[in-house]
């Protein structure tokens, strides 16, 4: 039953700010901590993509960093999932037709959860990244049929 | 028949002690920070969820030495409980921490180099301090056999006080606990991400976990070594001995590493020295 739970329970994050007006971010900064002591689900913030289960962005993608972020995410092992934070991630927000910027995170690679809200509060960052843990598993899964859910596109 | 029993039992065993103990101390921690803490079994989410993730290799040998860091940490413990010699005991913890640094070596990222020197340094720091306190016991019971040192007739800490404060000195290295913490940075990953471990993901980070739980518990044996004479008291001591690891965890920052030498070889080695020769006069030459 352990082995079961194990995915959900235990998700490591990586954060990575791609061009937020560091509204989200301070946010985020301020879920990770004690006094809302995130680790209690199990949640640890990781500083290395090859240890994390989950992505956490937030900001709008722009041509400089789109190249980034591809990065981290390739380097982080199945299954894992992504967490888009505050409207600029979700759909490119208030920066959404400038000329330097892609849009949302999803414009570079696959997004499971959307947190909207400008910015949001860190209940509802813990929320999405929680929701995140349990779509792992759907994940893995998937991993045993041999398909792996929501390849990057490229 | 009898052996091979213990050997089965103490592989099996050691991890789950290991891992609840570090699931208390993660607890210990939170609560020393005024968090409520994650529930005692979740190194073991952590240890299985790591097991369930796609491998990821740089360089293949990687593998390889990841295994044999986790073997080496086992043959050691499995030596102790079948009371063997204990200077080969500290050979093998050394081949196994070599082990992890050659894991480390193999590959090209600069982050785990770093770590790798870092912990190169550490072993410099601790092992003659281990090695004092192997000698020490040799000295007040003649042997270097554990199953000597378990027949002697007092508590060890009554003859080696000063060695036994130099071992828990060095124990928090060992343990890559709070002011040591330079290899694996363990709370500051903005410093060197995550030192030795930077490149190991997935099923091997796993490995290399659960050989830090086999040689958690044989540190924690090795303190019980100085009160082997009374099962009870021994056992109390080691659970005090890893508060105390714990509590000095939290309440102090980080260091670094020549300072973390200086210390070292000037206290420890001083103080685990000073009992040396006391032990000698009084064993030896009077
Ligand atoms: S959603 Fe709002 S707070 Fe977040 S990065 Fe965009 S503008 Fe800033």
């Amino acid at each position: 039953m352990i082995f079961r739970k194990a995915l959900k329970k235990s998700p490591w994050i990586v954060h990575y700010d791609c061009n937020s007006c560091n509204g989200c971010d301070i946010e985020i900064l301020s879920t990770l901590t004690p006094v809302y002591d995130v680790e209690r689900f199990g949640i640890i913030n990781v500083g290395n993509p090859k240890h994390a289960d989950i992505l956490v962005v937030s900001g709008s993608v722009n041509h400089r960093n789109a190249r980034v972020l591809k990065n981290i995410y390739d380097q982080m092992p199945h299954p894992k999932a992504v967490v888009a934070i505050g409207a600029c991630a979700c759909s490119g927000g208030i920066f959404k037709e400038c000329y330097n910027t892609l849009g949302g995170v999803d414009t570079v690679i696959p997004v499971d959860v959307y947190v909207p809200g400008c910015a949001p509060r860190p209940e509802a960052i813990m929320e999405g990244i929680l929701k995140a843990a349990e779509i792992l598993e759907e994940k893995k899964k998937n991993m045993k049929k041999g398909e792996i859910l929501n390849a990057a596109k490229s | 028949m009898k052996e091979i029993a213990l050997v089965l039992l103490t592989i099996i065993i050691a991890p789950i002690i290991g891992g609840i103990l570090t699931g208390i101390d993660r607890k210990i921690t939170a609560r020393m920070q005024n968090r409520f803490g994650p529930p005692i079994l979740q190194p073991f989410y952590d240890l299985f969820k790591l097991f369930s993730k796609e491998t990821i290799v740089v360089s293949s040998t990687q593998i390889l030495y990841a295994f044999l860091f986790l073997v080496f940490n086992m043959v050691a413990l499995v030596m102790f409980v079948l009371k063997m010699d204990l200077l080969l005991i500290l050979f093998i913890l050394a081949f196994a921490v070599t082990a992890l640094i050659l894991g480390a070596m193999s590959t090209n990222s600069p982050y785990s180099r770093i770590g790798a020197h870092r912990e190169l340094i550490c072993v410099l720091a601790y092992e003659p301090v281990l090695i004092a306190v192997i000698i020490g016991i040799y000295f007040v019971t003649g042997s270097f056999k554990i199953n000597d040192v378990i027949k002697h007739n007092n508590f060890l800490i009554f003859e080696l006080p000063f060695i036994f404060i130099a071992f828990t000195y060095v124990l928090t290295i060992k343990l890559r606990k709070s002011p040591f913490d330079l290899s694996t940075s363990h709370h500051a990953h903005q410093e060197i991400v995550k030192g030795i471990t930077t490149e190991f993901a997935g099923p091997i980070l796993g490995l290399i976990e659960l050989g830090h739980w086999y040689e958690l518990v044989l540190l924690l044996l090795f303190i019980g070594l100085f009160f082997a004479k009374n099962i009870i008291v021994a056992i109390i001591a080691m659970l005090l001995g890893y508060f105390l690891e714990i509590l000095i965890d939290n309440i102090s920052a980080r260091l670094t590493w020549k300072i973390m030498l200086r210390l070292t070889w000037s206290i420890a080695l001083g103080l685990a020295l000073v009992n040396l020769i006391w032990v000698y006069i009084r064993y030896r030459v009077l």
